[in-house]
């Protein structure tokens, strides 16, 4: 595609232009991920100087590797980015599926399954705690009345089922709006074509529509396993703050639990950067596929 | 192999627009009817009825004996080619094509004998393996046929399925399709906008307009003898000229419109039927001045003004006339070229 090139006479004004945004990456991007690469082959110093901090190579990898707890966090992230992903994904499809068939107040309800996304992440976890509070909780309440025994304070698995049901809310609004667009730029003679071929209802969904959303499916998949390790720190903190037992206590959440409460600041970089280090395989692997572009 | 039979259709979308008013027509076997119209007279929507895309609102459809009315389209044993295609892009063509056999349960034997079969007729046996997306358009055109012919259904419909094609492809194919409809002699249902592409396709023409039938014929039983002023102006090009009966009643001699009914108030004269031969025995003779003169190769066009007539009129003739533009011309005229209609109604008289 042609585009009109806007070129600058001096050189400053370009810069100057740029300085903002490169002067915040630095500050609070790049400066902190070499303290933390710096400070992941270090062994933390007392405060008083006394003990200077030691260089110990890859001692914290090995010590985190080696730790029972850490092996669980990431055993618990898995599950829990699993979990938060399909959940979010099989939901926000569902929905889409249903809008995408409505003729008319298709904007109204798509505007509203919407709003959930414009929730700060801590708000979502406040709520939901709310929800499945034990002693005031209407989840509770009404899954008495069915005969289970609510408790995420004390129950490792509905304490992982909160916060994935936490996590996933937001995102599926989220999800909703990738997939509504997509089902929208399925032709629909093509659906017709497939009726008149004797496809079904369930056959025609299976057989075309999902295979031509599977681009967007699988951008939609990297995003929120992205979202489900990585900025889902509020919704574990407002609720159950790694508890009961370790049962929520993900990547994340361990690095600041390691850093800031327990101050093993080595152990909390290294983890950190092996935190860095999924991110940028994610990266690649959606960069990868987008420039593919469709399978198709 | 089956006739179809509409009796009184009709289509009123919520809301009230009325898309098809009481659409009578009885397709034999084996026939190609096709249904002609500018956009909006609800053609598409008429067809789409008959495969079932959209309901219908009142009156009876029959596919052979059956009243498919309230039949899902799969169940109407009908195939259609949309004007996109609608190819499977994520199949290859052989799954494209095997795709309405597979749903139906056939045998895989059976399905690849037929795909085959219908790939070589259509002469796309080498591209079985490719994705929609590594085709031409006239190829994809063809896999979307072959899509229909694999069914072998009770009738073909065909949804303006050449308007994608660049004109040279659109002839090719348009001969292509005539011929394989002859061949198989599939009861077929073909729309288009295009005038030429009906008239040349077509066992007869149905003319519709605002969602009511205004003609139905062979092409040339519509080209010569348009039943209204709509038909007259639709088929054929460029298109009929149509002149105020008193403008030429004034222009000719007394006995020369002896023939056309008094209470007809246009006359349509088909601008082929202006000579410039010596006029014979009867003819009307009219003259004017050439505005404009468009040659284009084996014929030209002529746009006459005509003191009294305040609209140009275009004359065809089968050459180039050594003329220059501003000169006066007269033109022989036969009685029988005469169309005349009432112009309020629209309808022919006599």
């Amino acid at each position: 595609m042609q585009t009109k090139r806007m070129t600058f006479t001096g050189s400053w004004l370009p810069y100057a232009l740029l300085a903002p945004q490169v002067i915040i990456t630095l500050i609070f991007f790049i400066w902190p991920s070499f303290q933390a690469l710096r400070q992941s082959v270090y062994r933390q110093g007392d405060a008083f100087g006394i003990r200077p901090d030691t260089f110990v190579w890859f001692d914290n990898f090995r010590a985190i590797f080696a730790d029972p707890l850490y092996l669980n966090s990431l055993k618990v992230t898995a599950v829990f980015a699993v979990g938060t992903t399909l959940l979010s994904m099989s939901v926000a499809l569902l929905l889409a599926v249903m809008v995408n068939r409505m003729i008319h107040s298709r904007d109204s309800y798509t505007t509203f399954l919407v709003w959930p996304y414009a929730i700060a992440p801590a708000i979502a976890g406040v709520l939901w705690w709310f929800i499945f509070n034990p002693s005031i909780g209407i989840m509770p309440y009404m899954l008495d009345m069915v005969g289970y025994d609510w408790n995420h304070r004390r129950d490792s698995n509905d304490a992982m089922i909160m916060v994935i049901i936490a996590s996933a809310w937001r995102q599926i609004s989220y999800n909703f709006l990738f997939f509504l667009a997509g089902l929208q730029s399925i032709p629909h003679s093509l659906i017709e074509a497939a009726a008149i071929d004797g496809a079904g209802r369930m056959k025609r969904f299976w057989t075309i529509v999902f295979p031509l959303l599977s681009p967007i499916t699988f951008f939609l998949m990297v995003i929120n396993i992205v979202y489900a390790m990585f900025d889902t720190f509020g919704v574990i903190h407002a609720t159950t703050e790694g508890g009961p037992a370790q049962a929520t206590n993900i990547l994340v959440y361990k690095v600041y639990r390691d850093g800031f409460v327990n101050l093993n600041f080595g152990s909390s970089a290294a983890q950190s950067v092996v935190l860095m280090a999924i991110v940028i395989v994610l990266t690649v692997i959606q960069f990868r596929y987008i420039e593919r572009r469709v399978n198709y | 192999m089956a006739t179809i039979h509409m009796d009184n259709l009709c289509k009123v979308y919520t809301g009230g627009v009325k898309a098809v008013s009481n659409v009578n027509l009885d397709i034999a076997d084996g026939e190609m009817i096709v249904l002609v119209g500018p956009s909006g007279c609800g053609k598409s929507t008429l067809l789409r009825m008959v495969a079932g895309l959209e309901t219908i609102t009142d009156g009876t459809l029959k596919i052979g004996e059956r009243v498919v009315n309230k039949l899902e389209p799969a169940e109407r044993d009908i195939a259609m080619v949309f004007q996109n295609y609608a190819l499977y892009p994520h199949m290859t063509v052989f799954n494209n094509l095997a795709y309405g056999l597979k749903n139906r349960g056939f045998k895989k034997a059976e399905i690849d004998r037929r795909v085959r079969e219908a790939a070589t007729m259509l002469e796309i046996a080498q591209f079985l393996d490719r994705k929609p997306r590594q085709l031409s358009g006239g190829q994809r055109q063809r896999v979307a046929m072959g899509r229909a012919l694999v069914r072998e259904p009770a009738a073909f419909l065909f949804d303006e399925p050449l308007s994608n094609l660049d004109a040279k492809l659109r002839v090719q194919m348009r001969v292509e399709i005539r011929q394989l409809q002859r061949r198989l002699r599939t009861t077929s249902l073909y729309v288009t906008h295009d005038q030429l592409e009906a008239m040349t396709m077509a066992d007869r023409l149905v003319v519709l307009n605002g969602g009511v039938i205004e003609q139905v014929g062979t092409p040339m039983d519509l080209y010569s003898r348009p039943e209204t002023t709509f038909v007259a102006g639709f088929i054929g090009s460029p298109a009929m000229n149509m002149l105020p009966a008193d403008f030429m009643r004034e222009k000719v001699e007394a006995d020369g419109l002896a023939h056309v009914p008094s209470k007809a108030d246009l006359i349509g004269i088909r601008p082929e039927d202006f000579s410039t031969d010596q006029p014979g025995e009867g003819d009307l003779q009219l003259s004017g001045q050439l505005l404009l003169l468009e040659p284009a190769g084996a014929e030209s066009h002529l746009h006459m003004r005509f003191e009294g007539f305040d609209r140009n009129v275009v004359v065809r003739l089968g050459q180039v006339p050594d003329v220059a533009e501003g000169q006066e011309m007269t033109f022989s005229i036969k009685r029988s070229a005469l169309h005349p209609f009432d112009l309020e109604s629209g309808q022919r008289v006599a």
